[in-house]
């Protein structure tokens, strides 16, 4: 019988380079595929896309697998970037990696993978696929560190059946170890940071170079003006950088927006206006069905945060009502709310409304009736 | 899985064994430097005095009108480069077309940075350019023309001798890329009438890294490459003598089997054409209808996406191509099918090159007909 074919998407970074590694190893009919999704070609002819599809030619060769390379640049501007300046826009903070994934990775790369005859796509995520009882879960990566099931909150039991994670059991030090010990040309790689298709760039001039920025006026919570801000969609709920303000009673964190009006809101520190008791989320996803109408569980509310204890109400329209044991700190709409039983991701969805601490008028604008 | 067949001559061929075995007794046995002044050199200077000679005659120039250069794009860029230059107090026009190998376009992109304006010819359905456009497109300040012989991607003959025909009596060089039609074409300088030819030797199954630009006796090119004094001090650094020696070997081979390698790809077409009909397989011929280079077919199949074909197809065993840029690895619709058909029409997203060498069997085409029918068929049927 010829032996599974996997695609594996590859980037040109170590995971998922080792990705591919350990699946052929594991004796599969291993294909590399670089995605292409945006043409950051510079003004001097520059583009980090190349020198990334350069590295998956070293270390596919290295390996010994045939690489490709296939172009999703339109869907990528479509889906992923339309929403990402439409979010923007809306005064939200989006999460692109989540849409990629849902958009991209597991559904435009899946479709061109199985029409080259792929019994499965895998990628270097690090999460776990758990096969049992003919059901498929998602599990939290073994490198509590580094597990990006986050991201993978909106794909469907449906795909899951058809997708590896080859790193979802090994801790990213395991990783690059194995890439030195392989001598993988992408052992020493840097990891790339941020959203991928701004990478190092100033991320506010990006933004500005697609979205028209328009200065308004700081207040605090209670009324106070404070200064001037650059343009809504430059600052996200909590954040504390990049203010330009001080003054007494400050640090000063984001906590609100009033787009109609084009005001930026702050309070100082561990001020309840920063909290907010619950959230409404929009295009839930449950990977295996909700497990009932009400029910307890754990939530993240960004990547990289402690699981928190929330009361889910599961409500028509792939809507949820998300409410949180305790009060959190700086719950951004726009941002994706992921959903976990133990270690079974269950899904998630994006955040629409929040829910504040404590009725502020000027908060109106944020605060539903939840 | 089957020995792969390889379809992508236009790209590149596999090196001819006589070739092979000439540069090795030329690696092993003279190995001076052409430039030198003791036996060693005087050996090697004369394997490339021969190989001068020989090509020269092939091509109907004289010796001191060959520059041996690393290939295709030095060719190109010495031309166009060094043509500018010569003439730029003359004027600062150039004329090319849209379908140029990007060692002519991006060069003459390069020069309307450096000043020069650099008209762009639109060509027919059929690939070619209509020498009445290129009269229109003829100014004052215009110093060079440049237009190649045949096309890489859909085979296209340019009408070469009318071009130069039309140029005659003006003070404007003459340029021609013939990389793609040294194999098919029999090549003689002066019924043509060009100033300047390009060509590669690895596309007529001889090394890489060698070429030469033919530069008519009295056509002055600035040098860009500053060094000795070699090739008449056109272009600089020490001789490629293996190189030149299979060059010179692989253009003889191509010379004495010329005609009978075309009525060989004229087969393979034929089988690799009715294998599709008989497959019932949807598709069109891209190109000139009267027949271009006879080595390359250009087979556009409607509702397939030729990224996906490409890789389906190669990790099947059938090695073919598209068009010829490529950005991280990407193909991006040809340059070619979009001046042809339109940037946004199906011929540019749905077409593959299929190009034939001296080693391709009936046997061979007719396996991957087989198998591009059913790669195809699976694409436009979704499943």
């Amino acid at each position: 019988m010829a032996k599974a074919r996997v695609v594996v998407g590859m980037s040109g970074g170590v995971d998922s380079s080792v990705a591919a590694l350990l699946l052929k190893q594991q004796g599969y009919d291993v294909v590399g595929i670089f995605m292409k999704n945006w043409d950051d070609t510079d003004e001097n002819g520059v583009c980090t896309a190349t020198e990334d599809f350069e590295d998956v030619a070293r270390v596919a060769g290295q390996i010994g697998i045939p690489y490709y390379a296939v172009n999703f640049e339109k869907e990528y501007w479509d889906k992923v970037f339309t929403y990402f300046l439409d979010e923007y826009k809306a005064g939200r903070t989006p999460n692109p990696d989540v849409v990629c994934n849902k958009e991209i990775k597991f559904k435009a790369f899946l479709d061109h993978a199985f029409s080259l005859g792929a019994d499965y796509v895998a990628t270097g995520h690090y999460a776990r696929i758990d096969r049992k009882d003919g059901r498929v879960r998602l599990l939290r990566g073994a490198d509590e560190g580094k597990d990006q099931s986050y991201f993978l909150n909106q794909l469907t039991e449906e795909q899951l059946a058809r997708v590896l994670f080859p790193l979802g059991d090994l801790k990213k030090t395991d990783v690059r170890r194995i890439a030195k010990e392989y001598g993988l040309a992408t052992a020493d790689k840097k990891d790339s940071t941020g959203i991928c298709f701004i990478g190092e760039r100033n991320f506010k001039e990006f933004l500005s170079r697609y979205l028209p920025a328009q200065q308004g006026e700081i207040y605090t919570i209670d009324g106070e003006y404070k200064g001037v801000h650059d343009g809504l969609m430059y600052y996200t709920n909590g954040q504390r950088q990049g203010l330009g303000i001080g003054g007494p009673g400050g640090p000063w964190f984001v906590c609100g927006k009033d787009l109609e009006n084009n005001i930026l809101y702050v309070a100082p520190a561990d001020h309840e206006a920063l909290y907010s008791e619950g959230l409404l989320a929009e295009n839930v996803n449950w990977i295996n069905g909700a497990p009932g109408k009400t029910f307890e569980c754990t939530a993240k509310f960004r990547y990289r945060q402690p699981d928190r204890r929330v009361t889910v109400t599961v409500e028509d329209g792939g809507r949820a009502k998300v409410l949180f044991k305790e009060p959190q700190k700086a719950v951004t709409p726009g941002q994706a709310v992921v959903f976990y039983d133990g270690d079974v991701c269950l899904g998630g969805g994006t955040i629409s409304l929040i829910k504040q601490k404590a009725y502020h008028e000027k908060l109106d604008f944020v605060r539903p009736a939840i | 899985m089957m020995e792969p067949i390889y379809l992508d001559h236009a790209a590149t061929t596999p090196t001819h064994p006589e070739v092979i075995d000439r540069m090795v007794s030329v690696y092993r046995e003279a190995f001076g430097n052409p430039s030198s002044v003791h036996s060693f050199g005087r050996k090697a200077r004369r394997l490339v005095d021969e190989a001068r000679e020989a090509i020269a005659r092939s091509i109907g120039a004289s010796p001191k009108e060959i520059v041996f250069t690393s290939g295709g794009t030095e060719s190109d860029n010495m031309a166009i480069i060094g043509a500018a230059y010569a003439k730029k107090e003359q004027g600062r026009h150039i004329i090319t077309t849209k379908v140029e190998h990007h060692a002519v376009l991006n060069t003459c992109r390069a020069l309307e940075k450096q000043g020069f304006t650099v008209t762009y010819l639109d060509v027919d359905r059929a690939g070619r350019v209509d020498v009445e456009a290129l009269r229109r497109a003829l100014r004052d300040d215009t110093i060079l023309v440049t237009i190649m012989y045949g096309n890489n991607e859909v085979g296209t003959l340019q009408p070469i001798a009318a071009i130069a025909e039309l140029l005659k009596g003006r003070d404007v060089l003459f340029h021609t890329d013939a990389v793609q039609a040294f194999g098919t074409e029999a090549i003689d300088v002066r019924t043509l009438g060009v100033d300047l030819l390009s060509m590669t030797a690895h596309k007529i199954n001889g090394p890489k890294g060698i070429g030469f630009l033919y530069v008519r006796e009295g056509v002055r090119l600035v040098p860009y490459q500053h060094g000795g004094e070699q090739e008449r001090k056109r272009r600089a650094g020490t001789h490629n003598v293996p190189g030149i020696v299979g060059l010179q070997k692989a253009l003889e081979i191509a010379d004495a089997e010329r005609e009978q390698r075309v009525r060989h790809y004229r087969a393979l077409r034929d089988v690799l054409l009715s294998t599709l009909e008989e497959r019932g397989v949807r598709f069109a011929v891209n190109g000139d209808p009267d027949g271009g280079l006879a080595h390359i077919v250009n087979l556009f199949f409607p509702g397939t996406n030729v990224e996906t074909l490409l890789t389906a197809l190669d990790l099947s065993g059938v090695a073919v191509s598209s068009g010829s840029a490529c950005t991280a690895g990407s193909v991006d619709p040809s340059h070619v099918l979009t001046a042809m058909f339109g940037a946004e029409s199906e011929e540019a997203k749905s077409s593959i090159r299929v190009s034939f060498g001296l080693y391709n069997t009936e046997e061979q085409v007719k396996k991957a007909a087989n198998i591009i029918a059913e790669t195809v068929g699976r694409m436009v049927s979704g499943a």
